[in-house]
């Protein structure tokens, strides 16, 4: 069958393309070429239409034991969003930590075809992967969490050579099904385990006298040589810790220009200027990010309200559990592997430090100048829920907006920031490259976020709209691979999306000291450990799509 | 190998059947019948080497086809009022196929375990908790505080692999580490170190665990306490474990949930977990609760992913409507609150339904003997030896794979509710 789409304004940054008209052919689940003898199965009319690829968020966590552990803790922020079931909809629940049917939904219905986990224990990856089997219509792809596992940290303590931690690195994302390796408060959350309770850029894990600086310089190498297309993922040290900016901007620096994506920046962006002792070091990141473009980063913007903060980083989240609401919290200790820690919380717009978090993630919106290199997420959950894109793009793109709310806000934190100064507004080219381009560059999917001949058919049409939260929360039409799963904001079709991977080549001699380390001291022999491609597809629902490595990639 | 040249050996097979999903199995399947060759317990055991009996279902009693099981099962749903799907005790698919059968037909789901289980989820949904899991205890642990809880009764290998292992990864002297249990003893020597230490018991009824916990979370902050006794138990003794939990580095408190069996044992479990975290104020201390066997972790977490609700969980009202209290097996039986009970035990022959004036329906292991025949039975595979599956673990992080170790055409559970939904 093949499907037009009949003189729609194309947004396809990856192609250059800024508001062209043009038409698109759909056929099998692909863009494709018009037609010589120009038969066309079905036409739909989309003249006047805003046409982009599928979103793709880069960082939500939408599956994983820290996330299923803020659901069953949080039966009240449920209460105020469960969802019907419909003939074609299974019910569920909405809000701060959604059921995965729900999310699914949501995402489609917002024009989203994809969503990454970033933050996947390689212990827990297995389950993981089950919760996004069961997240609809969406692609979805994990990051492998490394950084505070003892097998590294030993691996590190021993001065093993940088081959043998690549091995290890393209072991375990083999065997976990990862698009990505991600690295949370680098041997931080090793440190917590033996009671250290923070841990600098510079500071030495007691056990293994190693450094979050080693185990940054250890992974990024690594990803680069295996030609990982996604850059390390770093969640950096000190996460809201006042006057964190300057282990971030160390951190940047300590690059040492290999690629490096610094996620939720917002978090790691302060300062101790002020009677409050806390500013913005929005001006000084964005500087740097500008400055050194081996550096992407995602945003992590706070919005007011409540929501549940999930994260690995278990050191800094017990340090955070104060501040619980409501007042209940997980802190965990995993597997010799990693950890997490689910605090709920609510962002108040009359709270000093909330209000500046706010104003600190716009900032930085706004001061980087390179849309390719900033990416826009909210860390679903832990600054707002994901269904909060919408809200957080009309931010971006209407300046008297978001000053509107901004004078609402803590009045001290008003004059703690240049904010109403910005007069920046993104344009719907800058949001398609954040969103889609962009994010498809970033995670290393070869065939998604662009319009091109060969692409999958992820397409998402809107009607233009002067509120652009309105716009973006209502697509005329959704596509994905070439089927119409979306119509006027509502899911009229249930599909179910592909788990991207890499498949970075190992030496199998790894996993000599691997089947010993298992033996030892674990409690699951590393033949259970790992997950087969049969486990992807599961009960036939699912499938894998394996991403190119970068060129010049190697062992 | 066997004389048997039919017999096959699995190695590396994990265990459904205990929350701590031992996976280090050595297993002889020869035809269909299983053993345990290595590794295996008295629970282990009994699950593997239970063998097939009956594999033809049965409608009042008469045997049938499986199409007209399913077909008739079908009917039921189509004329209940209000369906409650139970016992659950089955893998990952099943758990799937379960919820979306209730959210088809408005059912309730509970399991057979959840009385167990609840004790630590309603602690988790009012105040929550430190833990950590199986692993780290094994490398880590250098005082274990048992709760009111014989833990070798039903994790019979719990201490051969988490406590006495040969080795820590950090050079723990593994003899040096300390047992105490608080309420009852052990009922066997797995707590006595291999240099034939004993664990200290500090023993007293269930019923004075409240009070006992109260005291030594008191005598952790530094409380000053005026009585001289608690419980049967020496204040000097509790004061002596509360400087041993100060000092320690790494302490884990662990219970059982089904064997903390007294009203509102989640108070216990709250007090317990609340002094753990104020030990954490100044070193290392974390829960760890034991349970999970025969898919109990896994169908709560199924749940509460699919629906944002762990089970007790209505689709009445065409949404989850969750309610640990209402949402009770035997109190809607006792009430004729469901008109249908669809019992699932796919792993054990011993978990069958309650009585109850509901039709019920059972997908039940093979073997299974009933007071009252059911409506309808089908005999299921057994996740794990009939076909492939995976199970959570008692921490809710790990998962392991279960493997498909013999052929007997018995149907999964995954296969039947399915087929169920699909004809409504």
């Amino acid at each position: 069958m093949l499907l037009k789409l009949t003189g729609g304004r194309i947004f396809d940054p990856a192609h250059g393309m800024n508001d062209v008209v043009r038409d698109i052919y759909v056929r099998d689940g692909r863009i494709v070429d018009a037609p010589s003898d120009s038969k066309v199965d079905q036409e739909i009319d989309v003249r006047g239409k805003v046409i982009m690829s599928g979103a793709i968020d880069m960082h939500t966590h939408i599956g994983g034991g820290k996330v299923n552990i803020a659901r069953t803790m949080l039966p009240e922020d449920h209460a105020e969003a469960v969802v019907e079931r419909t003939e074609l909809l299974r019910s569920g629940c909405g809000h701060a930590a959604p059921s995965t049917l729900t999310t699914g939904y949501r995402y489609a219905e917002m024009g989203y075809t994809a969503g990454f986990e970033p933050a996947v224990l390689p212990i827990n990856a297995r389950q993981a992967h089950m919760e996004m089997h069961d997240t609809p219509i969406i692609d979805k792809g994990g990051y492998a969490m490394l950084g505070s596992d003892d097998f590294l940290l030993r691996m590190m303590a021993a001065n093993a050579d940088q081959d043998a931690i690549n091995n290890y690195v393209a072991w375990i994302m083999t065997h976990t099904q990862a698009v990505g390796l991600k690295v949370v408060n680098p041997g931080g959350i090793n440190a917590f385990k033996f009671n250290q309770r923070k841990l600098d850029l510079d500071e030495k894990n007691i056990y293994y006298g190693v450094t979050p600086r080693d185990i940054l310089h250890r992974l990024s190498t690594a990803v680069t040589e295996l030609g990982v297309p996604h850059p390390l993922h770093v969640h950096g040290c000190n996460l809201g810790v006042p006057g964190n900016m300057h282990t971030t901007l160390d951190t940047i620096q300590g690059a040492e220009g290999l690629p490096m994506h610094m996620t939720h920046i917002q978090f790691h962006s302060y300062g101790t200027e002020g009677d409050f002792k806390f500013s913005s070091g929005a001006a000084q990141i964005a500087e740097a990010i500008n400055k050194n473009k081996n550096i992407t980063a995602d945003v992590g913007q706070i919005l007011f309200g409540q929501t549940v903060t999930a994260s690995g980083d278990n050191m800094r989240q017990f340090a955070g559990s104060p501040h619980a609401h409501p007042n209940k919290w997980v802190c965990m200790d995993i597997e010799c592997d990693a950890g997490c820690g689910v605090v709920p919380f609510k962002y108040k717009d009359q709270s000093f430090v909330n209000a500046l978090q706010w104003m600190i993630g716009l900032e930085t919106f706004l001061m980087v100048d390179d849309p390719w290199r900033i990416f826009l997420t909210t860390d679903h959950p832990n600054g707002a829920p994901f269904t909060s894109y919408p809200h957080l793009i009309k931010l971006l793109m209407d300046r008297s907006f978001r000053n509107d709310i901004l004078s609402t806000l803590h009045p001290e934190a008003q004059n703690a920031t240049h904010l109403a100064s910005l007069d920046r507004e993104y344009s719907l080219y800058e949001i398609a490259i954040m969103t889609r381009a962009g994010a498809a560059k970033l995670v290393g999917l070869a065939d998604r976020g662009h319009l091109g001949v060969g692409a999958a058919a992820d397409i998402t049409v809107y009607t233009d709209n002067a509120d652009r939260e309105v716009m973006f929360s209502k697509p005329d039409y959704v596509f994905k691979d070439g089927q119409l799963v979306v119509k006027n904001g509502e899911v009229i079709k249930v599909t179910w999306g592909t788990t991207h991977v890499v498949k970075p080549e190992y030496d199998a001699s790894i996993e000599k000291p691997l089947q010993e380390y298992f033996d030892k001291y674990h409690t699951i022999k590393m033949g259970n450990f790992k997950i087969s491609n049969d486990e992807i597809a599961d009960d036939g629902r699912g499938s894998l799509t394996i991403q190119p490595l970068r060129q010049g990639g190697k062992l | 190998m066997t004389q048997n040249n039919a017999a096959k050996i699995w190695h590396e097979v994990a265990s459904p059947f205990c929350g701590i999903a031992s996976d280090d199995l050595t297993i002889e399947v020869t035809g269909s019948t299983v053993k345990v060759l290595e590794n295996g317990d008295a629970i282990t055991r009994a699950g593997f080497e239970t063998p097939i009996t009956d594999i033809q279902p049965r409608i009042q009693g008469q045997p049938s086809s499986l199409s007209q099981a399913v077909e008739h099962i079908a009917n039921l749903f189509r004329h209940s009022q209000q369906p409650l799907i139970g016992g659950l005790g089955t893998d990952l698919n099943g758990a799937r196929a379960a919820l979306a059968l209730a959210d088809r037909s408005g059912a309730i789901v509970d399991s057979q375990y959840s009385k167990a289980a609840f004790r630590n989820i309603l602690v988790l949904q009012d105040t929550g908790y430190m833990t950590t899991t199986l692993t780290e205890v094994r490398n880590r642990v250098d005082l274990l505080v048992v709760i009111g809880s014989d833990i070798e009764a039903i994790f019979p290998r719990f201490f051969e692999r988490m406590v006495w292992n040969e080795e820590s990864m950090f050079g723990q002297e593994i003899e040096s580490r300390q047992i105490v249990f608080i309420g009852k003893a052990p009922s066997g020597d797995a707590s006595t170190s291999p240099g034939g230490r004993k664990a200290k018991v500090l023993g007293c009824a269930d019923a004075d665990l409240p009070e006992v916990l109260s005291l030594l979370r008191a005598l952790v902050k530094g409380k000053q306490v005026q009585a001289t006794e608690v419980g049967g138990i020496q204040i000097s003794e509790l004061q002596q474990l509360a400087e041993q939990l100060l000092a320690a580095k790494y302490s884990v408190l662990s219970w059982s949930g089904s064997q903390l069996d007294y009203d509102h044992a989640e108070a216990t479990i709250q007090t317990v977990c609340e002094m753990i975290k104020e030990l954490n104020a100044t070193t290392r201390s974390n829960g760890l609760p034991l349970g999970g066997k025969e898919g109990d972790t896994t169908v709560n977490a199924v749940a509460s992913w699919q629906t944002g609700y762990p089970m007790r969980t209505s689709f009445y009202r065409r949404f989850p409507d969750y309610d640990p209290f209402i949402n009770e097996t035997q109190r809607i039986l006792n009430n004729n609150e469901a008109d249908v009970l669809l019992w699932v035990s796919s792993f054990n022959v011993a978990v069958t339904p309650p009585q109850s004036n509901a039709s019920t329906v059972v997908l039940g292991r093979s073997g299974m003997q009933f007071e009252t025949e059911p409506e309808v039975y089908i005999p299921v595979g057994v996740p794990g030896i009939d076909h492939e599956g995976r199970t959570f673990r008692t921490d809710s992080v790990v998962s392991v794979p279960l493997r498909k170790l013999r052929d007997s055409g018995l149907p999964s559970v995954f296969d039947v509710l399915t087929a169920v939904e699909q004809a409504l």
